[in-house]
């Protein structure tokens, strides 16, 4: 019993990563190792180019690693599926032709998960959960953007899945409305203590939503470190700076390094 | 040195007090909410409009004809309508239309089961893509009454050839349309199905086929209306050795007859179908459909 508590989740071992454009082999991940536990809230920080959201595609089973393996709860990652729920970024994530209701009750329904009834029971909690019950019945033209967004995290937490894969759900937001699902989303963890994986570029988000902070060094992407964070940006007794300025310079130590070697070369 | 000062205070905005309003005034005297007047209600009815604008067309047509005064150039609306009255009440009409329904239906119908399977073929594999490709810019420019006299050679005088040709202006239109519907779903909509463990046919029907259905729709509709135009034009050659009549043959006889009233009739009759089936039916399929999702306005 003992042991499976402290077996990691998901275990990303050495994966390296490739993609090919119309011109180029493009290393996205080279070696890459991390460990996700149980309710963790692990986010992956680094700055653009540094493969995080390729990374989470490849965790989300769409992509497969050229080297290394990924594997969730002893069982290797091979395709895409209903245990790794996806929020991703864009607004037009949710299937147009459904209502809210039925928007988070179809993945539930087409994966055999549930029956009908017992689907729209959870659904209508999650939906409560996200403060959306008066537009249950809405279709998502009607709503904003963060509703939108909502409705995705509803869906992906509805369905209860091992892991919940979030690949900068909030970026397309405005700030106000931003901070406030940020909020929202603590406050959901708070309840239900689900695990989830967050890609992020922004430095206090990762701060405040994360646990465990993994940062990524860009071309191609590499771990730099894995820092941990208590959700408050606090100063570290030892060496007095900020957890957000300690991020900052490691990300920022590269390119000052990059600009000498452009000046000098 | 005594300068600066006064330049230094061009450049900065004007200094103005902070204000806060206690309160914010109650009874306002402008209007917030109205109802709109009864004119404002019907304009805003789209169908009443539209048959504001027929009515209109009438009026001219009426007012022209008179003053023209020659019912072999151009009958009146008036005795184009009593023409139309008994065409379909004391004539055969009713049977003509009937018939070149029935045809129609057949060719729209086999050109769409066509265009599925070809669609599903370049859906699956490259090669089918390349197939179907080839075959749309090929034959979509080629307008299906050139393949009359090859399908009266090779499917005789019989509703073979007709299908055929009807077959033909259906099927690019559609399968056109609907593959690049299939191409332009969104990456996201895609990897939000195989998320949800969807493959193969359930991924087909579930995600892409509403998610593609408005170049879906659009390709039903421009494949009806080739069907139909098609129809028409090879009753209008076909039909005097099939003898079997049809709409356009209705049209044709009249002119032979010299019932210039009966050929405005007939072509009346094909206007007349051509609105029904986009107003009834495809109207009301784009309403609880494609406008209900906001995919368009």
């Amino acid at each position: 019993m003992q042991q499976t508590n402290t077996s990691p989740l998901l275990d990303v071992n050495g994966v390296t990563l490739q993609y090919k454009t119309k011109q180029h082999l493009v290393t996205a991940t080279y070696r890459v190792d991390f460990e996700v536990y149980k309710s963790d809230r692990f986010v992956l920080l680094g700055p653009s180019g540094c493969g995080k959201s390729t990374l989470l595609k490849a965790v989300g089973g769409y992509m497969r690693p050229v080297e290394g393996d990924i594997s969730l709860g002893g069982k290797r990652v091979t395709r895409p599926g209903p245990d790794r729920m996806m929020v991703f970024q864009e607004f037009d994530q949710l299937l147009p032709w459904k209502t809210v209701k039925h928007n988070v009750m179809f993945p539930l329904c087409a994966s055999g998960k549930c029956a009908a009834k017992e689907a729209e029971e959870r659904a209508m909690n999650y939906i409560e959960k996200v403060n959306l019950t008066k537009f249950a019945n809405s279709y998502p033209h009607t709503l904003s953007g963060g509703m939108k967004q909502r409705v995705a995290i509803a869906r992906g937490m509805a369905m209860e899945p091992d892991i919940l894969l979030m690949d900068e759900p909030f970026a397309a937001l405005d700030a106000l409305t931003r901070r406030k699902m940020q909020e929202e989303l603590l406050q959901l963890w708070e309840d239900t203590r689900f695990t989830v994986l967050f890609v992020t570029h922004s430095i206090p988000e990762a701060v405040m939503i994360g646990n465990r902070i993994l940062l990524l060094s860009p071309h191609p992407g590499q771990v730099k470190a894995e820092l941990n964070s208590c959700g408050k940006d606090e100063v570290n007794p030892d060496t007095g700076v900020k957890l957000s300025d300690r991020i900052h310079e490691m990300l920022f130590a590269d390119q000052v390094e990059e600009e000498q070697e452009v000046i000098h070369g | 040195m005594a300068e600066s000062p006064t330049r230094a205070s061009e450049k900065m905005p004007m200094m103005r007090d902070e204000f806060i309003r206690q309160e914010i005034q109650a009874n306002l005297d402008t209007v917030v909410q109205k109802p709109l007047t009864l004119w404002e209600k019907l304009y805003n009815i789209t169908s009443l409009r539209k048959i504001a604008i027929l009515v209109l067309l009438a009026v001219i047509w009426q007012v022209y004809s008179s003053h023209l005064n020659n019912p072999l150039l151009m009958p009146k609306f008036s005795s184009t309508v009593a023409a139309l009255y008994d065409a379909l009440f004391h004539g055969e009409l009713f049977t003509q239309v009937g018939y070149s329904i029935r045809v129609l239906l057949m060719g729209y119908a086999s050109g769409l089961a066509l265009a599925t399977v070809l669609v599903i073929t370049a859906m699956t594999s490259r090669i089918g893509n390349d197939f179907l490709e080839t075959l749309t810019s090929m034959f979509n420019p080629l307008p299906a009454i050139a393949l009359l006299p090859l399908a009266l050679i090779w499917f005789g005088l019989g509703n073979g050839s007709m299908v055929f040709v009807l077959i033909h202006s259906v099927l690019w239109s559609v399968a056109l349309n609907t593959h690049s519907g299939f191409q332009s779903v969104s990456g996201t909509l895609r990897m939000v199905g195989r998320n949800y463990g969807l493959s193969g046919f359930r991924y087909i029907i579930k995600i892409l086929i509403p998610a593609a259905f408005p170049s879906i729709l659009t390709g039903l509709k421009i494949g009806w209306a080739f069907a139909w135009r098609t129809l028409i034009a090879a009753e209008l050659v076909f039909g005097v050795s099939s003898g079997s009549g049809g709409l356009g043959w209705f049209i044709y006889e009249n002119k032979n007859e010299l019932n210039i009233a009966y050929v405005f009739a007939g072509l009346f009759t094909v206007i007349i179908i051509g609105l029904a089936v986009e107003n009834l039916i495809f109207r009301n399929i784009e309403a609880r459909t494609v406008r209900k999702w906001g995919m368009q306005q």
